[in-house]
């Protein structure tokens, strides 16, 4: 008989590869399942798109207060729409049924540090997110004259309202995931929780426009901040006055996504689970 | 080398000769018993497999034994440390095949076993692993395109990828063919005379016997019997089974003289037609173990 494989070296064994090397070699794993997923890859770039152009299309000639183009009000929307389907939507259905397939047994059979997990899942929504806005705004400037952020300052609040909207959405995917019932169960519960967020927070309909309640119940949740964020970015100076409390709120903006953030990573802490049922 | 001949058990360390320990083992599911004061101990570097009946509580020892399931009472050591409250350094050493799947259904068996190597302190090389368990031929082939058998091949494939002390196997063949599951066994075979503790999990006695060191049948969640597979059920085995034809009917006696009963049987016959003296195989010593058969005779000589 011939040795198939190599003795096992008898010698004192290193210690296993730290979290943060796990976790990136997970981003470009995610990265490389999330392209392989045609179906996942088309619904993240398209829906955006589609709903611009569709929206867009029959509202075109309407003005939103302040005489803004119904496309430049609806670009914020849709932009943080997009930012929720990739991370909150994407995450909590992704977990659920890689936690339904054993893949996550497997992970944990392996010690992986659940930390290293969630770096590759935020680091995967990270990328997904920004080559979404990367294929929405020039289509939304070239296509329906939409303005880009006017300047640096604006363009850095794009930047930082997308970056933190995608990780509230990561953990509360994360923490939505832990829902009990099957995975199919779970991804109804979170596809029918995004489509009410989205007519809740502002996306289609101006925010003003919305009843009382419905404010109120949107500035609970974290897409009704990333949406008004999104329109401090993309709409003129003098448009804040048409918010709910006249003016951008970035600092309220930035607590209440923080917030959030925080929040999931607790409720990760404590319900994160490898696998289905006790364990 | 015949495949049925284990070579002696490598030296162990004189430290702790101990893989696995376990005293009083009790696990309940919604207040059932599952497992009920089980008592086990897994020597280093030799191979041990439990047996028993679905539901006898072997998945849920194991299940704790890797520190993924929490027990309800009793002592476990496992390389010397808990289980329970073990760190990554000791998940490291631990190697298991599980039921469940890779890193994703889109990967290639290649970039999945390529993907987990760098999850260990010291991992044995993607290619070396893929002619060990017969999959080179399908190293390109997506995850998701694998037969069930190919997927239980990628399973031990990743369960021994990171060299561990103490392997525990799961019901492993299941689904494979038969030449696959050869394969397997000498793969196991192979593991154990490097000095890789083994503690599998089977349905199929055969496996048992051809690589187990040590058997241990589980009823009832307790340990009913511990022995080398040919020893098993030692009170069991001294019964002979004695048969022959009488009139065309064939008739049976166990005994524990067999001779006796030949005497008697010949000084009766002239001529005894299909007669056999059969002693217990380890089948037929489980079957009685978890009460599946009745230990009584069957017949009485007349």
């Amino acid at each position: 008989m011939t040795a198939v494989l190599t003795p096992v070296p008898t010698s004192a064994r290193p210690a296993p590869p730290s979290a943060a090397r796990i976790g990136l070699a997970r981003v470009g794993l995610e990265l490389r399942l999330f392209f392989r997923e045609r179906q996942q890859v088309v619904f993240s770039f398209a829906y955006p798109l589609v709903m611009l152009v569709i929206f867009a299309s029959i509202m075109g000639t309407e003005e939103r207060p302040g005489g803004i183009p119904f496309a430049q009000y609806f670009l914020a929307g849709i932009a943080a729409t997009g930012i929720m389907l990739t991370s909150f939507q994407a995450v909590g259905t992704a977990v659920a049924g890689e936690r339904e397939s054993g893949q996550l047994e497997r992970l944990q059979l392996l010690g992986t540090p659940p930390v290293a997990y969630f770096a590759g899942k935020a680091g995967q929504v990270l990328v997904t997110a920004g080559v979404q806005l990367a294929l929405l705004l020039p289509v939304a400037r070239y296509g329906y004259d939409v303005p880009m952020p006017v300047d640096l300052a604006h363009w850095a609040t794009f930047l930082w309202v997308a970056a933190l909207g995608a990780l509230a959405g990561t953990v509360l995917g994360l923490a939505a995931s832990a829902l009990p019932g099957s995975a199919t169960a779970t991804n109804t519960a979170i596809s029918a929780l995004a489509i009410v967020l989205q007519f809740f927070s502002g996306v289609f309909f101006g925010f003003l426009e919305l009843p009382g309640w419905m404010q109120q119940v949107a500035a609970l949740f974290p897409l009704k901040w990333l949406t008004q964020g999104m329109r401090s970015a993309f709409l003129p100076e003098e448009a804040g006055a048409f918010e709910v409390a006249g003016g951008w709120e970035h600092g309220r903006t930035a607590l209440v996504l923080a917030a959030w953030v925080i929040i999931g990573v607790m409720v990760c802490m404590r319900t994160f689970r490898w696998r289905r049922g006790e364990g | 080398m015949t495949t049925t001949e284990l070579a002696p058990l490598p030296v162990g360390s004189a430290t702790d000769p101990a893989a696995v320990t376990v005293r009083g083992l009790t696990k309940r599911y919604g207040g059932r018993p599952v497992l009920d004061g089980l008592d086990l101990a897994v020597r280093r570097g030799e191979c041990f497999a439990l047996l028993g009946p679905n539901g006898a509580g072997k998945t849920t020892t194991i299940e704790i034994l890797e520190g993924v399931r929490p027990r309800d009472g009793g002592d476990v050591a496992v390389l010397g440390e808990d289980p329970a409250v073990a760190g990554r350094g000791w998940r490291d050493r631990i190697g298991v095949v599980a039921q469940g799947e890779g890193g994703g259904p889109a990967l290639t068996v290649r970039e999945t076993l390529d993907h987990f190597a760098g999850y260990h302190a010291v991992s044995r090389p993607t290619g070396e692993l893929l002619s060990a368990v017969g999959l080179d031929g399908s190293a390109g082939a997506r995850v998701e395109r694998l037969s069930g058998g190919q997927r239980r091949r990628l399973a031990v494939a990743l369960g021994v990828q990171g060299r561990p002390d103490l392997l525990f196997l799961d019901e492993p063949t299941t689904g494979m063919d038969p030449v696959a599951r050869r394969r397997f066994w000498e793969l196991i075979r192979e593991l154990r005379s490097d000095g890789t503790t083994i503690l599998l999990t089977t349905h199929y006695l055969d496996e048992a016997a051809e690589l187990a060191d040590r058997v241990g049948v589980i009823t009832e969640g307790r340990l009913a019997d511990v022995a080398p597979p040919d020893e098993l059920g030692a009170t069991l085995r001294r019964e002979s089974t004695v048969s022959w034809l009488e009139a065309g009917v064939r008739r049976r006696v166990r005994t524990g003289s067999p001779s006796a009963v030949l005497r008697d049987l010949l000084a009766v016959h002239a001529e005894v037609p299909g007669l056999t003296v059969t002693r217990p195989g380890l089948e037929d010593v489980y079957l009685q173990l978890v009460g599946a058969t009745p230990t009584t005779a069957e017949g009485d000589l007349r």
